[in-house]
């Protein structure tokens, strides 16, 4: 059993709009182990991105727990130590905003090495090795970003997220924003660094096909719960959770192998419900196939079915 | 920054701005301007016209070779005196807009990044206020209270001035506070002085820089009107719009005397104003 790096405990994050109270994360449980890649599955509006950037105390929870290495961080950025932040780092979905306009891309990735306090002619040596990580010329040093492709910009980011030797990375859809050839560059640059660099990953992302190849664990969340948490093998040829077989089964496929592995089509119905006026009982009760009455009225609980598999299901729990 | 980057930059922002011909007249005109007050006593026909000067002889002479703009009450070149009173103008505006833009923008930076916090309540309201009372009547206040002086209508100026710029970074930083890069510096644990001048200022500097430009021409308005109604430079300073307000007891019999500061008024205003426009299109998508 490897240790646990990240844990988080029944964590809420609710928005308080003009619409009403928005549950965009509702009581969530998981672990990140050491040296994995915790992936975090769901349709747009599930909750995810929420999720991730509690996580990193962009948004500072409403309830719950998060504990890193142990230690308590349920708090807004501005309340961590700023060792932390030295060893939790992130990368964003859109390279194109996260990276400052105004800014050559050798301030954009000296940034974090100033804020710990290196040196000035370490820093540059540092920003140099960065950039040669993830293979970009030298002269890039003094560029802006507005003038380097997209999927150079997100190599960018990568870099400056790991230019303080972190040991854990969120990466908020890391390429969704990019077309398919960089996809595959960053991706595979993604798993050598993993290896090379000892870090964990939560990896955040819609796309159930990468994130077969990438995650070590997958739970998948809808509304802001978590429905099932699973191993990537499990996960994808067991799947227990009727909203979880909804989503696998809508998956394209070509060949006849891949469709064989498939589980049974499932036809999949609506749309993911507003989060301010969420359905009684279980959430996902509206669009599912083997809804009875109870699970309009009761919320169930998460389940663990097999060592390491929970799903929340009142299917499962009779 | 090395030099051939630089050079493409600039080649580039003048293609931009130079795509209206407009923007170009407008550059013209305030260089030629800025020329005329710098060297007004080389430029001036009769340089020693501009302050107290008497010569009853040539006195309310309509525009001819000799004084191309006619002359006043008290026989000073018209002309002459225009050209000086384009040094106030624009010691004016430039005062005016270096005083009251960095507070302004220093405001708005730190209201717009605390949005929704009782720092950005506090500064927002007070600018408010301030936005709320008529910029005239305001600047009205403040000059009949202390003595009409050039000075004093500065001060007055730049009072009702501050709030704009307050109000122009407050909307451009509540909005760049978003972009995911503000929120990597904040992940990585940059100060919250890093995140306002290192992050969020430099993207905002194209829109002060336009509004600056614009503003020009609008305080000069401001100040001559102030010197106008008599609360701002006092005779003989050569001010435009106590020029304006001196002829004016002559109209129409003798219309040059406040016909021609005034058409240089227009004249002033419009070149900043479209000098402004060019600045927008050049910094716009940059």
């Amino acid at each position: 059993m490897s240790k646990e790096i990240v844990v988080v405990k029944d964590l809420k994050k609710w928005f308080d709009t003009d619409e009403g109270i928005v549950r965009a994360v509702d009581d969530i449980s998981f672990t990140i182990n050491e040296g994995e890649t915790f992936g975090l599955v769901g349709e747009s509006g599930s909750g995810k991105s929420t999720t991730a950037y509690t996580l990193m105390g962009i948004y500072t929870p409403t309830a719950g727990e998060i504990s890193y290495k142990g230690m308590d961080i349920s708090m807004g950025i501005k309340q961590r130590p700023l060792s932390l932040k030295k060893e939790m780092q992130m990368v964003f979905q859109d390279p194109g905003s996260s990276l400052n306009p105004k800014r050559s891309i050798e301030q954009i990735i000296e940034l974090p090495l100033q804020v710990h306090g290196i040196a000035k002619d370490e820093r540059r040596k540092r920003v140099i090795e960065l950039l040669q990580m993830v293979e970009l010329p030298e002269d890039y040093l003094d560029r802006q970003p507005t003038k380097i492709g997209g999927g150079e910009k997100q190599m960018v980011a990568i870099a400056r997220a790991l230019a303080t030797n972190p040991t854990f990375v969120t990466l908020d859809e890391p390429t969704s924003a990019l077309d398919v050839s960089m996809q595959a560059k960053i991706i595979n640059k993604l798993i050598e660094f993993q290896e090379t660099l000892d870090l964990s990953y939560l990896f955040i992302t819609h796309n159930l096909s990468l994130m077969r190849n990438v995650a070590t664990r997958v739970g998948i969340m809808y509304l802001g719960k978590l429905c099932e948490v699973a191993p990537t093998g499990t996960f994808f040829s067991k799947p227990l959770h009727p909203y979880t077989k909804m989503l696998l089964s809508s998956i394209p496929v070509i060949t006849r192998e891949e469709e064989a592995v498939k589980p049974d089509k499932v036809v999949s119905m609506g749309e993911i419900p507003s989060p301010v006026n969420v359905p009684s009982g279980c959430y996902f009760h509206p669009r599912c196939n083997e809804c009875t009455e109870r699970c309009k009225r009761e919320d169930p609980p998460m389940v663990e079915v097999e060592p390491g598999h929970f799903v929340k299901c009142h299917t499962l729990s009779e | 920054m090395n030099t051939e980057l630089m050079k493409e930059r600039w080649r580039r922002n003048w293609y931009k701005f130079s795509r209206n011909p407009l923007s170009i007249l407008g550059l013209a005109v305030v260089l030629a301007i800025i020329l005329i007050a710098i060297f007004a006593d080389f430029f001036a026909p009769y340089p020693e016209h501009a302050f107290v000067f008497v010569d009853f002889k040539n006195a309310k002479r309509p525009p001819c070779w000799q004084y191309l703009c006619g002359t006043d009450m008290a026989g000073r070149d018209i002309l002459s005196r225009i050209f000086f009173g384009f040094r106030y103008s624009l010691v004016m505006a430039v005062s005016v807009l270096s005083v009251a833009t960095p507070p302004g923008v220093l405001l708005g930076l730190v209201a717009g990044y605390m949005r929704d916090t009782w720092v950005d309540i506090a500064i927002m309201r007070v600018a408010d206020v301030f936005l709320s009372v008529p910029s005239m009547v305001l600047a009205l206040a403040v000059c009949s209270m202390l003595e009409p002086t050039l000075y004093n209508a500065m001060l007055a100026v730049t009072v009702m001035w501050w709030p704009w710029y307050t109000r122009l970074v407050y909307g451009a930083a509540s909005s760049i506070k978003n972009e995911y890069f503000v929120q990597a510096a904040e992940v990585t644990g940059a100060s919250t002085f890093h995140i306002l001048f290192g992050e969020i200022f430099p993207n905002c500097l194209s829109t002060i820089f336009t509004k600056m430009t614009l503003d020009v021409g609008w305080v000069i308005l401001i100040g001559s009107t102030l010197s106008f109604v008599g609360l701002g430079a006092q005779p003989p300073t050569p001010d435009l719009g106590t020029m304006v307000s001196d002829g004016s007891k002559y109209i129409p019999a003798q219309w040059w005397i406040s016909l021609f500061p005034a058409l240089f008024i227009v004249v002033i205003i419009l070149g900043f104003n479209l000098l402004g426009d060019g600045v927008r299109d050049m910094l716009a998508g940059d």
